[in-house]
């Protein structure tokens, strides 16, 4: 395994945008076979790094060498024709056309009369999967697979160009616990193959689990390069933010009330088949963690509460008055909040300014007879902007242009501007860098010791053990297990929970 | 969905079956629709083979442009300026030919209108940067404008009898040369579709645009060729008409992109690109020509079929809506 044949070698590499320093003096090193986790929070140069080595972007100054030798860089063909292929997040292949068809996408094997041979391609691309050992049928449709094999099929194709350098960036936010695995396993098989993989991701334990080095860059700049095993994670924490992170993750105990009712009482919910019959109560002023696997029904359970998903069964009390939530606007309007798991899609307008997109569960209040006070709504955005530290220019910037930290915030923003009792966060931090997770965790105790309850579903159990109170854990749509945060002593104790052991 | 769950699709799809029944409500609804006439309208002359090579006739045209239309739709745009296209080219055509130019002179007149009109539309959309459907919808203004303006409104006669045989109004024994036509189009359509590069890159550049574009497509070319494509059936159109009509005209082809969008999208080919189909297209283009014919016979008006018509492609599009969301 351990071959230090040096594949890419980037060294002093500069950019800078209109005068802006982007990167400075930046190296990077990747030997053959080996997978090489680059990390840093947004900002820190990751991405454009990547898209100067794909050729998206033109470095201002340094070398690339492949191979030993120098090569110049200047479009993303010449980036593939030396080997070098980026794995898109998602959304990168063709739902519409099958996986053969994807893998040789512009590149079709022809007969002799000039037409497509798809018979040559679907056998071919079979090869390919073998070899990388991943069940999938060549002739399926994209469409009708799960996301998790759309960048399978991405690898497959990088594989039949001959890559020897594959860039995947968060690869895992889209997938499932078990289609994680499954591409844990493929990076195993790509690296016996001699193919040297960069891993970019914000999550930690999977760059524990996958990387053999890890390199972190800071504002630009390289920051360190070091063996996994080597580094300990508070270490690169450390490195990443550069600074002592640890308050943040470190729970603190917090007093709950309970001799007064419950703020909201769930009785037997259900919803379709991911809900089967799930009861708990949540006190003012408490933090609810929901932790199980992907599938558990985690989602749909908050979903069915904020009438996204229909309420097939059971009762949702709030302080003692039973609710008919039939639709968002009954939850909204008896006070519910829910921070959607995916921001970009259901949580922003993202070519909507930062003030357009706080107001908007507010209209209503801040209207007098359909008109919109201007005035009133800028002090609030103003407020809240600064209340949740939200970097942006104005209030005027639009989302699209903010990092993915600071949508998150706004997204936050634009609930807490309708003052809700009980907020519903749906994996509040997934692609947030670790810097931006710290606040989002502490705005959300802020709020818990303001008043307000929370439920909280996170796949990060040590995210989860930071600022929960309470935890329980949904499997096949009901609780199997309760626990105090106080009774919980370690990870591995959560963990096994949430396997069912 | 799971790997097992999708082998079963390919297997159904080998049979011929699949998963996504709307892709072949078209075909249901054609033998639907052509049964209840057989049978409603047998009295009146539905069925005989006068009436349905009357609706070979008035179809193969608009199932022309369809076909070109296919290949717009399937990339994600559209092409608002055909039925304009149809008059203009109508109109060079005749004129080419009053002018003596011969019969290759027609063909590069009327072609080559309909190729220039395409290409600009092609090339405001992938050099510009305007969306095609608001380029197409100025050009169907301007190009209405200038076929009516070459000829201040008069139309022009011809006179040519090998044209007018060639072009629409001769058969070839029993089959009407418009059939031919047709099914040469139709012939090339779908092996360019299913067969040829340029289909498969069409649909990935409908499909998912930066996919494409990263995977070495010239998205530009491709969606310029498909607007020029259009354009240039559309020319092919407007000589048809000619050759049917002897003459060329500025009303000929009013409204017809109606039609023909209705005809692509109601043969399975999605609004939103990435999926297609010239084969249900020209079914479509059948579905609508049935439908009109069946209510001419009935004695409806004019404005009753367009009614009709509009309706259809509501739910046509309709139909699309969910297919996507699926």
């Amino acid at each position: 395994m351990q071959n230090s044949e040096m594949v890419l070698q980037m060294s002093n590499i500069c950019k800078a945008f209109n005068q802006n320093s982007v990167l400075e003096h930046v190296d990077f090193e990747l030997n053959k076979g080996e997978v090489h986790a680059l990390m840093g929070g947004n900002g820190a140069g990751k991405s454009t790094l990547m898209k100067i080595l794909t050729g998206i972007y033109q470095k201002d100054s340094g070398k690339i060498c492949i191979d030993g030798s120098e090569v110049q860089i200047e479009k993303p063909q010449d980036s593939l024709a030396h080997g070098i292929a980026m794995i898109f997040q998602e959304f990168s292949v063709i739902p519409a056309l099958t996986v053969a068809q994807n893998v040789f996408l512009n590149r079709e094997l022809k007969k002799s009369n000039g037409l497509i041979d798809d018979k040559a391609m679907i056998r071919k691309t079979k090869d390919i999967l073998d070899e990388l050992k991943v069940d999938i049928n060549p002739k399926s449709l994209v469409s009708e697979l799960g996301t998790g094999y759309w960048q399978m099929t991405e690898i497959a194709k990088a594989v039949s160009q001959n890559a020897k350098i594959l860039i995947m960036d968060e690869p895992t936010s889209a997938l499932t616990q078990h289609e994680t695995e499954i591409l844990f396993d493929l990076i195993n098989n790509l690296k016996n193959k001699g193919i040297s993989i960069i891993y970019i991701s914000h999550r930690m334990d999977e760059i524990y689990k996958v990387s053999d080095r890890i390199t972190v860059l800071r504002d630009g700049k390289h920051i360190m390069t070091a063996e996994s095993s080597n580094l300990s994670m508070d270490n690169l924490v450390e490195h990443i933010v550069g600074k002592n992170m640890e308050n943040a993750f470190t729970w603190k105990e917090r007093h709950i009330a309970k001799d007064k009712p419950p703020a909201l009482k769930v009785k037997d919910l259900k919803s379709g088949s991911k809900v089967n019959g799930v009861s708990f109560d949540l006190y003012q002023g408490e933090i609810l963690g929901i932790a199980g696997l992907m599938g558990s029904g985690r989602s749909e359970l908050v979903r069915t509460l904020f009438g996204v998903d229909p309420l097939d069964g059971g009762e949702i009390i709030m302080n003692g008055t039973q609710l008919s939530i039939k639709k968002p606007k009954d939850a909204i309007q008896a006070g519910f909040a829910l921070i959607p798991e995916d921001r970009r899609i259901q949580g922003l307008v993202l070519d909507h300014n930062v003030r357009e997109n706080i107001i908007l569960p507010i209209l209503n209040k801040v209207s007098s007879r359909q008109f919109i006070k201007y005035d009133k709504l800028d002090h609030i955005s103003e407020a809240l902007v600064k209340k949740l530290n939200i970097k942006t220019d104005s209030i005027f910037k639009r989302a699209s242009l903010l990092s993915g930290g600071n949508q998150q915030k706004i997204v936050f923003a634009k609930w807490l501007a309708s003052e809700p009792n009980i907020l519903l966060l749906d994996e509040p931090t997934s692609g947030v860098d670790i810097g931006a997770k710290s606040e989002i965790i502490e705005i959300v105790r802020e709020l818990a010791d303001s008043g307000k309850s929370i439920i909280v579903i996170s796949s990060e159990l040590q995210e989860l053990l930071a600022f929960a109170d309470r935890i329980i854990v949904l499997n096949n749509g009901i609780v199997t297990k309760e626990l105090e945060r106080q009774d919980i002593e370690s990870e591995e104790q959560l963990e096994q929970a949430v396997q069912g052991l | 969905m799971s790997t097992s769950e999708s082998n079963l699709n390919v297997k159904r799809r080998a049979l011929g079956l699949n998963t996504d029944w709307r892709q072949y409500i078209v075909y249901f609804a054609f033998v639907v629709v052509f049964i209840l006439f057989s049978i409603t309208l047998h009295d009146d002359g539905f069925l005989t083979a006068g009436n349905l090579l009357n609706i070979v006739r008035q179809t193969a045209i608009i199932a022309i442009m369809a076909v070109a239309m296919t290949f717009v739709i399937s990339a994600a745009e559209i092409d608002l300026s055909v039925g304009s296209i149809v008059a203009l080219s109508s109109l060079t055509t005749a004129l080419a030919l009053q002018a003596n130019l011969g019969l290759l002179g027609a063909v590069i007149a009327g072609l080559g209108t309909g190729l220039l009109v395409g290409l600009i539309n092609g090339l405001l959309v992938t050099k510009v940067g305007i969306p095609s459907f608001l380029v197409t919808l100025a050009m169907m203004g301007l190009v209405s404008g200038v076929a009516m303006w070459i000829t201040d409104t008069e139309p022009v006669t011809i006179l040519d009898e090998t044209y007018v045989a060639i072009f629409g109004s001769g058969n070839l024994g029993a089959i009407p040369s418009l059939l031919i036509w047709l099914l040469v189009i139709v012939t090339i359509g779908h092996i360019l579709l299913r067969k040829a590069t340029f289909g498969r890159r069409t649909l990935a550049t409908g499909g998912n645009q930066s996919a494409a574009r990263f995977s070495g497509i010239n998205v530009a070319r491709i969606k310029l060729y498909a607007l020029m494509g259009s354009g240039l059936m559309a020319g092919l159109a407007g000589m048809l008409y000619a050759g049917r009509m002897h003459s060329g005209r500025f009303t000929f082809g009013t409204g017809d992109e109606l039609s023909v969008i209705a005809a692509v999208i109601l043969g399975g080919t999605s609004l939103f690109g990435g999926v297609g189909t010239v084969i249900g297209t020209v079914v479509g283009a059948f579905l609508i020509g049935v439908i009109n014919n069946g209510l001419i016979i009935m004695g409806l008006d004019v404005s009753q079929q367009m009614i009709i018509k509009g309706l259809i492609i509501i739910l046509a599009v309709a139909f699309g809506k969910k297919q996507l969301s699926n």
